[in-house]
């Protein structure tokens, strides 16, 4: 009889124990998984960068670097821009209307996949593997290529949007990262909002 | 429970704290300040950026975390207290070039991110209130808690300029007696111990930003560890019922 | 009872027979838990040895992550440490861990040792327990040493500025040893890389190695007890000792209330005193090294001050450095030093008892000399303990000798 009680009890206490115990290592866990995300400084170097983008010439790109990572800012020039439809009409692209959400803020849903048509903003990393694209902005010579980034480790390609060509390794677009126009002639990567 | 821990913190604050770190010269003077005023914080942060940073650097401290652990929005924090930095994540810089400040004063200004910690709070006080008239010094004041300073009577507007008299006491040599007020300053003396109390304050606080958090944890921490006793001991007893 | 050994006692089917087809897991359980026997009087002296572990956890643990953003140079080793305080997110908490975790380890291994002393923990069949674990002492001060230069701060800088120095006492190589050791005509980035390297990657695995063996050599003997009594000398029919009981569940429940109560005082230090009042983190090491200029009051870190005292009780640079080194190593001689019929404490007689009180107080009073200014009274003090520290262990072959000793019972003394 007390022996039934006796071991009821000692069952009860065992698992009580072992749920506080393992809820203290869980909790005593956090600190150490928290500390491996990026620090203040890390933070801090990764703040939002401005780009002064006046002196660009149609059809001339540039190369930033925001959080360590290389972005690419390419003024398209008007006969740039009427390629894109081309692409697309042809059915050469994965994701021609940028479904994918995580690869664009919301403002670059649109055909130029950027906030004004001219200027495009990429991360320059493939999205296959992270191997930083080449430009190849001339058209042909296949007669599929209308001029874009080409990924010099796998072979993927992306037309003058950053979107993926079907039947590459790349999975998805090249993505864009968040950015703002300050000025007319100035541009802000890695913030959608706030003060400059 | 909050209380409990207040007290649990003020024991430990009486034990063990306030050790002296008298380092020759005169007594040190208790700075009577209290970290966990806020509005003293605030005060002591806007007396630190406009008499100390022109000088000294803070290079462990960022505005914005100063900013969290004040109470303050980004915005107040670039208004008042932001004179030589644009973002909120930089940290307190000197003003006054580091190698300019060494070839003026003999030597760089040192940084005061941990001075608080290193030298004892009673020591920060003392030393801003312990300037006097020494007409050989170059600067034209010494101090009484760190004789043969390099730096100036910066606070001199505020709290006017006194004179030192020293007695002679056996066996000790010459000693420190007591200040006489010369001409006074923008601030009574009352003012102006309040004024040094609040800036040594903010001093302890950007030495150790965590000190609040690390209380509060601590409170619940022990507080789990007392279930995890209870439930503990009560299986270890039930346990060794079988041992007779 | 019955029921926790079938849990984990019997081999059954499935994947834990395929492990133990493989490898001796069951096995291994059985011969260092369920089924190792450790006497049931054990008091409060024996949790030490458990602590001790919990604390080589916990240093091991917030050192791994303390190495993930600490960096080893004398331009930016201070500032990676209050990178780690303010700009890592609860990088503060890791580091008072790891800076409580140093101080609370000498603590508990300072207690466990004494236990030691109280019970003839070190006596036959023990002494090989014994010695190890004076080597894990010793990598343990090389590894507190090693660590205490890395925050680069004033007392890191000038504390390792004076141990090097030690080693210069010695005749005709010590000067060439010193530079050995630093790497450079003065402690420099040099000396601080390879102190690094030391203390994350040598020093702890020498240590974690050495624990094994301790615990292998301690498993293979079978615990003392307050008592002083061989349990295995008393077996029941089954050949279990009769004053014996489990190491699981019975020692693994009533340790796990003491590892609780350990971590409450732990943390109460860690959260609301992490300076100790200047003990545990020196006020002096929040201001970066600086070559030029010691500080004021320069004494090692609290659990080096016995030793310290010692060495500055010593005029002579090199009688100095000797006589502290013997007594860092005459511990190490317990076994043969210690004559006594008897291993507990509980049936010496009066001189013993003396001996071991007059040693601890003198030891815990050379502590307290070693963080006073070396003047005075205080050096006339430090010589008196030091003799009497000495005598402790060099008389100890004659006075446990005639020490009348009281008979030991046959089983342990215990009450449920």
């Amino acid at each position: 009889m007390t022996d039934d009680v006796d071991r009821n009890r000692r069952h009860f206490l065992t698992v009580a124990t072992a749920v506080t115990g393992g809820a203290g290592i869980a909790l005593a866990a956090i600190p150490f998984l928290s500390s491996l995300k990026p620090s203040a400084r890390a933070q801090a170097l990764g703040a939002p960068v401005e780009v002064p983008i006046g002196s660009l010439e149609p059809g001339e790109m540039i190369r930033v670097e925001w959080r360590g990572r290389l972005v690419f800012v390419l003024r398209r020039s008007k006969e740039m821009l009427e390629r894109l439809d081309q692409t697309k009409e042809m059915d050469l692209l994965r994701d021609p209307d940028s479904a994918v959400v995580e690869q664009q803020p919301q403002f670059a849903v649109n055909g130029y996949r950027s906030i004004k048509p001219e200027f495009l903003v990429l991360e320059g990393s493939c999205t296959h593997l992270g191997c930083a694209p080449l430009p190849q902005f001339q058209v042909g010579p296949s007669d599929d290529w209308f001029g874009g980034f080409f990924c010099p480790c796998h072979g993927s390609k992306f037309d003058l949007a950053g979107r993926v060509y079907k039947g590459v390794p790349a999975p998805t677009n090249l993505r864009v990262p968040p950015y703002r126009f300050i000025r007319d002639d100035v541009i802000m990567i890695g913030a959608e909002t706030g003060a400059a | 429970m909050l209380k409990a821990g207040r007290l649990i913190a003020v024991l430990m604050t009486l034990g063990l704290h306030s050790a002296s770190f008298a380092a020759g010269g005169a007594k040190l003077e208790p700075a009577g300040n209290d970290v966990d005023n806020v509005v003293s914080l605030q005060r002591g942060a806007r007396n630190f950026m406009n008499y100390c940073s022109g000088c000294h650097s803070a290079r462990y401290v960022r505005f914005n975390n100063v900013a969290r652990g004040l109470g303050l929005s980004e915005d107040q924090v670039i208004e008042n207290l932001m004179f030589n930095a644009e973002k909120t994540f930089e940290t307190i810089r000197a003003a006054m070039p580091a190698e300019d400040a060494a070839r003026w004063f003999g030597q760089a200004p040192p940084d005061l991110s941990l001075m608080a910690r290193a030298r004892g709070t009673d020591y920060v006080y003392s030393f801003l209130k312990g300037f006097y008239i020494d007409p050989d010094s170059p600067t034209g004041v010494d101090n009484v808690i760190l004789a043969g300073t390099s730096m100036p009577h910066v606070l001199w507007e505020l709290q006017g300029l006194q004179t030192a008299e020293f007695t002679n006491v056996e066996q000790q040599g010459v000693v420190f007696d007591r200040f006489e007020l010369f001409s006074p300053g923008a601030l009574s003396p009352e003012e102006y111990d309040s004024f040094v109390r609040d800036t040594v304050n903010f001093m302890e606080y950007i030495a150790e930003p965590v000190r609040s958090t690390r209380r509060k944890l601590g409170v619940w921490v022990l507080m789990f560890l007392t279930v995890f006793l209870v439930i503990a001991s009560m299986l270890k007893k039930q346990i060794w019922k079988d041992v007779t | 009872m019955a029921r926790i050994e079938s849990e984990i006692g019997t081999p059954k089917g499935g994947f834990m027979k395929w492990i133990d087809d493989r490898f001796p897991f069951t096995e291994t359980l059985k011969a260092h838990a369920t089924e190792y026997y450790a006497s049931k009087n054990f008091n409060i002296w024996y949790i030490f040895g458990v602590l001790a572990t919990v604390v080589l956890v916990i240093q091991l643990l917030t050192g791994i992550f303390l190495t993930m953003n600490y960096k080893p140079s004398a331009a930016e080793a201070f500032a990676s440490v209050e990178y780690i305080m303010r700009d890592v997110e609860w990088g503060w908490l890791i580091r008072y861990m790891h800076s409580t975790g140093a101080s609370f380890f000498f603590i508990v291994v300072y207690l466990h040792m004494f236990r030691a002393m109280l019970y003839g923990s070190y006596k036959k069949p023990r002494e090989l327990i014994w010695i190890i674990g004076m080597l894990i002492f010793f990598v343990l001060m090389a590894e507190a040493f090693a660590g205490y230069l890395l925050p680069w701060g004033q007392m890191s800088y000038w504390g390792a500025q004076v141990i090097i120095s030690l080693f210069g006492a010695i005749p005709f190589v010590g000067e060439t040893l010193v530079e050995y050791i630093r790497g450079d005509y003065s402690i420099s980035d040099i000396t601080l890389n390879r102190f690094f390297a030391l203390h994350v990657i040598a020093l702890p695995l020498a240590l974690v190695a050495l624990v094994f063996v301790h615990i292998v050599a301690l498993h293979h003997v079978g615990s003392n007890n307050p008592d002083g009594i061989e349990i295995k000398n008393h077996k029941g029919p089954d050949g279990i000792p009769l004053d014996g009981v489990a190491f699981h569940p019975y020692h693994t429940s009533k340790d796990l209330v003491y590892i609780i109560a350990f971590l409450m005082i732990f943390s109460f230090v860690m959260f609301f005193a992490p300076e100790m009042g200047g003990y545990f983190l020196e006020h002096a090491n929040f201001e970066p090294a600086n070559t030029m200029a010691t500080p004021e009051h320069i004494a090692p870190v609290w659990y080096f001050t016995p030793f310290y005292a010692i060495l500055r009780a010593v005029p002579n640079k090199l009688w100095g450095a000797i006589l502290m080194a013997a007594a860092v190593l005459l511990p190490l001689f317990l076994p043969w030093l210690d004559r006594s019929r008897v291993k507990s404490i509980r049936y010496r007689g009066w001189i013993y008892k003396t001996a071991l009180a007059v040693f601890a107080v003198s030891f815990l009073v050379l502590g307290w000399l070693g963080v006073q200014p070396a003047e005075g009274v205080y050096v006339m003090m430090a010589r008196i303990f030091s003799v009497l520290y000495f005598g402790f262990f060099l008389l100890m072959p004659y006075y446990t000798a005639i020490d009348k000793t009281k008979p030991v019972p046959d089983r342990v003394v215990y009450h449920a």
